[in-house]
């Protein structure tokens, strides 16, 4: 197992060279010129090449990707260009409100899901498992953007339960913040429960199905109680890896949300810089989300033998999370978790 | 769902016919299809005639409800949103199918050869794919459309790169298992190369997969492209796409919310439907799964 | 944030003693007027700005925060439009028009406390002016040929030739004076003269300022304003509904406008732009090098239903490159009046009677993205096929405006009195006229308003007459504010959100 584990971090550090070389190059050839876009159109060709040095970006490619390299291994994420503060800076301030967000999504997503996968799993055949699905089946077709509008419309504009959008800040205390978090914790959380209730369904019909449960119900065990004791910790497998996948994207996937409740989130600074060819922000960023992706994975793959002691034994753990790590989207894990 | 790869290929017939007495009685699949067809026949009929033209501005009649005239209303340049809905399906439909296409066409071969040559080929290839799942896939797409502009084909691209290590990864646990089986070891003792064998008994044998994968990827990709419209990215005007539909409805929600609910409830209708069409194959076609689900 | 150097530390504190003193006189003074008024004000915006010293950057959202608020110049401009004294007390000008002389305000103070007197002003002009500059309007300084520091309260400008626009050039944000120790460190931190100094940037969500309790002139009614940035046009919508923002100097969505108007907790007013929003057309590229191709484009073209459909009926059509509120307009809308039948007569003539195809790049803007659409449209039925290509604001520059590789784009022309750049070599709409230079020239060198008018008004008709670009319409800007905040500007003679007259009814 350790030598399984060690093997997957040498790849994972290699994964990271190839995607800082893949990040750099790609953003290399994206057209438009930071220091253009920053003095605008009246700008002198002096004033631009003047803050082209000034930013650094008049030396050759090479010799700047090799000082970024550098300067992250140190820990030091560059200066962005438009803001003219580090990047670290800018990126601790949106992570204290995107990583809230996605845990909030992420808890209230499991929160429903495991609940609900249990109910259907439990009563399956009836009239309430057949409503579960098609319902589930319905909140995996309704993309969040749309269900976003909805609910603002509904619920801030029309009965004005809660702020539409925008985010108040921490320091005027954790309510408000949390308050202004809710409505796009819904929105993101919604959807995904439909998934993971599929899945944690499946999972637990599955493990139901083998031996040992047979046995534990022969026995004289209870369905519900060989349900929650035996079959929920065995399907909790691809139930964790899919809490996996889904907090990667909720990390970095929430462009779209932070866009419609005008939340200063990671995504949207990313969107941003991206448009004001801010190009060290967007390679540091990047880099920052791929290495946490990477780092999620990998502690998914230490849950598994942490859930399935059977595991430590053998290479398989590896090798499932391979497998199961591998959609990014949380939507396309309806897929590996429904088989 | 690597391993579930099924039975060596029956008689062709029989398969079929296996095939439409169990679809009759799948519910999921005959909804699934039912709603699939509709709106495939709808982006068809748009090629030959619209209630309007989606290209003919008519500022004067904006923004109206739905009514007699127009079922679905109009939007704020006074197009009729049901034209709009049904040419949008074509966009949204050719968009997402390529991307499968692109995934299939690519991931498939890559998964196969990566599965028969093993070692470290494999491996790279299988890490490979995580390389493109450790970055946040709407981003790798505000980037690829940062360098090559906004637009259809690059919505493509970038919905179709993601479909690649799915379909590499599923054609490649199919091979794996598949290579152990008797059928394909009878071919390699008889001569057959690996190309061979993997045309003649590995792909056939791994249809069904692709099948069940390739509606559920096409699912993923309509919703995507919508995502990618709705922040700019996808399908350009003058062309109408369901995302950028819903993205130009969003300030006039107030006033106007025909324009917002239409379009999504598009998405919503043909996403379901696949994703029924997609089960229901699954259940057919994979015998081993549905007798652990009853 | 990790700017705050030792030395701004010790200023803060002796300040720090001075806000004390000044806070209990003004609590005196509170007491006599409505005690409940409140004396915050959220400001919605579109864009956030990149970073706040408007001597370094072209972006309009950094004036929209900064511009009068933090900094001051040696004049600015007053919300009629008319260029007003400012840190300059009073001026001279010699007879030649070549010499100004500038008497400066006494009793000035940064924000850090140092006094502001005229190194300071020798200091941010040169600054502007220096090879390695970065500021984004250099022109307004070229014609300044040297700038003495004559005593602390006296500054003198001498000019390489008279400049009859020089104190409305002065007004700008890019002339605004800082002073030499925070000038590298106001990015982030902006150190200015003005009626409110910076507190804090959240990036990505709000700036704040806070009353300068030592302001030289009429101190703020207003103890603290955020300025919050809000892209998104239904987030706009929504945050002005919820009260989350109290104003919006330039709402972003004009369709939300009825709805706005219709709800008594709002003011609405329709004010005007300097923005000439035009169908740049590339006069060098053929078949738009031919005036019979431009002149059917505007025949083509219906202003009114792009207004209608793009604007949601805010913004004035316009026939030349002027703004219509300005004295010297004239108005030749109906030069070219919507007919698409002429348009397609023209187009034959011109040898296009099977139609043109070219491409329309489209920078962010809804103006542009939506005007694109109808335009589009509209051409369509005279035989111009249109390929709409958006574009970002990173493209846009390097690609239509500096390469100039494009064939028509949509742009709103947002400086005030621009009418200048058709005059100008390598302007990327590739006009070159005679005609027009030479009125230009005469212009530069005219200082009587009567004859200056008269030129302005005979440059308009030769672009006109040129039909050097689809001349669409003047920007509107819908100001959307809580209708008990007196004082927002009506108009936008700048592009600026000057909040130091803003101050609530109850």
């Amino acid at each position: 197992m350790i030598k399984a584990l060690a093997h997957k971090l040498i790849w994972a550090a290699l994964t990271l060279v190839v995607a800082s070389v893949l990040v750099f190059f790609a953003l290399e050839i994206v057209p438009g010129d930071p220091a253009e876009v920053m003095l605008g159109i009246n700008a002198t060709d002096e004033a631009i090449a003047a803050l082209r040095k000034q930013l650094g970006i008049d030396l050759p490619p090479l010799q700047r990707y090799f000082a970024w390299v550098g300067g992250l291994l140190t820990g030091d994420l560059g200066t962005s260009y438009t803001y003219s503060v580090p990047v670290l800076e800018l990126v601790t301030e949106r992570v204290v409100v995107s990583l809230p967000l996605a845990l909030m999504a992420l808890f209230l997503s499991t929160a429903i899901a495991i609940p609900v996968g249990l109910i259907a799993a439990g009563k399956r055949g009836t009239m309430a498992d057949t409503g579960i699905m098609a319902v589930t089946q319905i909140g995996i077709a309704i993309p969040n953007f749309w269900f976003a509008l909805l609910l603002v419309y509904v619920l801030a504009l029309w009965l004005q339960w809660v702020p539409a959008g925008g985010f108040p800040g921490w320091e005027k205390g954790w309510w408000p913040g949390l308050n202004a978090l809710l409505l796009p914790a819904i929105a993101l959380a919604l959807p995904q429960a439909a998934i993971l209730s599929r899945v944690t369904r499946s999972a637990l019909l599955e493990t139901l199905g083998e031996d040992y449960i047979r046995t534990a119900r022969a026995k004289g065990l209870s369905r519900r109680a060989t349900l929650s004791r035996h079959a929920l910790r065995n399907a909790l497998i691809p139930v964790v890896t899919i809490i996996g996948l889904q907090f990667a994207y909720l990390l970095a996937g929430t462009i779209i949300i932070e866009n419609v409740f005008y939340l200063p989130g990671l995504g949207r600074l990313l969107f941003q810089a991206i448009n004001l060819r801010d190009l060290i922000l967007v390679e540091s960023v990047v880099m920052l989300l791929v290495a946490t992706i990477i780092a999620v994975n990998f502690l998914v793959d230490l849950t598994y033998v942490w859930i399935d002691p059977r595991l430590r034994s053998t290479n398989k753990a590896g090798n499932t999370a391979t497998n199961r790590a591998g959609n990014t989207s949380g939507t396309e894990a309806q897929t590996d978790g429904a088989s | 769902m690597t391993a579930q790869a099924s039975t060596p290929h029956q008689p062709l017939r029989s398969r079929s016919h296996t095939f439409w007495l169990q679809a009759r009685s799948n519910r999921s699949f005959m909804t699934g299809i039912a709603i699939t067809a509709s709106v495939v026949a709808m982006a068809l009929i748009s090629f030959a005639w619209t209630p309007y033209d989606v290209l003919e501005l008519d500022i004067a009649s904006k923004l109206q409800s739905p009514s007699l005239s127009h079922w679905f209303g109009t939007d704020h340049f006074g197009r009729d949103i049901l034209s709009m809905i049904m040419v949008g399906a074509r966009n949204s439909i050719a968009v997402a199918l390529v991307a499968v296409v692109i995934g299939i066409g690519v991931g498939v071969p890559l998964g196969c050869w990566a599965a028969s040559r093993g070692g470290l080929m494999g491996e790279a290839l299988m890490r490979g794919n995580d390389l493109i799942f450790a970055f946040p896939a709407l981003l790798s797409a505000v980037i690829i459309t940062a360098i090559f502009g906004p637009g259809a084909i690059n919505a493509i691209i970038a919905i179709g790169i993601f479909n690649i290590p799915v379909f590499a990864r599923l054609a490649r646990g199919a091979t794996l298992s598949l290579l152990t089986r008797e059928f394909v070891l009878a071919a390699r003792v008889a001569g057959k190369g690996s190309v061979r064998i993997i045309a003649e008994h590995i792909l056939p044998n791994m249809a069904n997969l692709l099948v069940v994968q390739g509606t559920i990827a096409f699912a993923l990709g309509i919703l995507q492209e919508a995502g990618l419209a709705y922040v700019g990215l996808g399908t350009q005007p003058p062309f109408p796409s369901w995302g950028k539909m819903l993205n130009e409805a969003q300030t006039m929600m107030s006033f106007a919310p025909h324009m917002a609910i239409v379009p999504g409830l598009a998405i919503v209708v043909t996403v379901l439907g696949l994703n029924l069409l997609g089960d229901g194959l699954r259940d057919i076609l994979d015998p081993r799964l549905s007798k652990a689900r009853e | 944030m990790g700017f705050e150097t030792r030395k701004t530390c010790t200023r803060a504190l002796a300040l720090g003693v001075c806000t004390v003193g000044l806070a209990l006189a003004g609590t005196s003074a509170l007491s006599t007027m409505a005690h409940a008024a409140k004396t915050t004000l959220t400001m919605g915006m579109v864009l956030e700005p990149p970073h706040l010293d408007p001597t370094a950057g072209a972006p309009a959202a950094i004036d929209e925060v900064v511009y009068a608020n933090v900094f001051e110049g040696l004049t600015r401009i007053a919300p009629n439009g008319a260029v007003v004294p400012s840190l300059a007390e009073s001026w001279t000008v010699s007879d030649d028009g070549k010499t100004y002389t500038f008497n400066l305000r006494e009793g000035v103070n940064f924000h850090d406390g140092s006094a502001f007197e005229s190194t300071d002003v020798k200091f941010s002009i040169e600054r502007a002016m220096a090879e390695g500059s970065t500021n984004a309007q250099k022109a307004l300084f070229s014609a300044i040929d040297s700038v003495t520091a004559t005593d602390p309260g006296t500054v003198t400008i001498s000019l390489k030739n008279p400049t009859g626009n020089f104190l409305f050039n002065m007004a700008w944000g890019d002339a605004v004076i800082v002073a030499p120790e925070s000038a590298d460190t106001n990015k982030a931190n902006p150190v200015g003269t003005g009626p409110f100094q910076f507190s804090r940037w959240a990036k990505g969500s709000a700036v704040d300022l806070v009353r300068n309790e030592a302001y030289w002139g009429t101190k703020a009614a207003l103890e603290k304003a955020t300025f919050r940035f809000i892209s998104d046009p239904a987030a706009a919508l929504s945050a002005m509904l919820a009260g989350d923002v109290d104003a919006f100097a330039n709402f972003p969505a004009p369709e939300s406008i009825p709805q706005l108007r219709a709800d008594p907790r709002f003011t609405v007013v329709v004010g005007s732009t300097e923005g000439e929003t035009i169908l740049s057309t590339n006069n060098q590229r053929p078949p738009f090098n031919d005036v019979r191709v431009r002149q059917a484009m505007a025949h083509a073209i219906d202003r009114q239903a792009i207004i209608d459909g793009a604007m949601f009926g805010l913004g004035t059509p316009i026939g030349t490159h002027f703004a219509p509120h300005h004295p010297a307009y004239v108005d030749l809308v109906g030069q070219y009046e919507f007919n698409p039948e002429k348009a397609k007569a023209l187009l034959a003539e011109a040898g296009f009677a099977d139609g043109i195809k070219a491409t329309l790049k489209l920078p962010p803007p809804s103006y542009a993205r939506r005007g694109g659409e109808i335009i589009a449209s509209q051409l369509r039925k005279v035989g111009i096929e249109l390929e709409i290509i958006p574009v970002e604001w990173g493209v846009w520059v390097p690609e239509v405006f500096k390469g100039k590789d494009y064939d028509l784009t949509i742009v709103s022309h947002t400086e005030p009195m621009d009418i200048g750049i058709y005059g100008r070599d390598d302007y990327y709409f590739n006009y070159d006229s005679p005609d027009f230079k030479a009125l230009m020239a005469s212009l530069d060198g005219e200082a009587d308003e009567q004859k200056r008018y008269a030129l302005m008004s005979d440059a308009q008709k030769v672009l006109a007459n040129d039909a050097v670009n689809g001349f669409l319409f003047q920007l509107a800007k819908a100001g959307v504010w809580n209708a008990k905040l007196n004082g927002m500007w009506e108009n936008s003679p700048i592009q600026a959100n000057d909040i130091t007259g803003v101050s609530w009814s109850d």
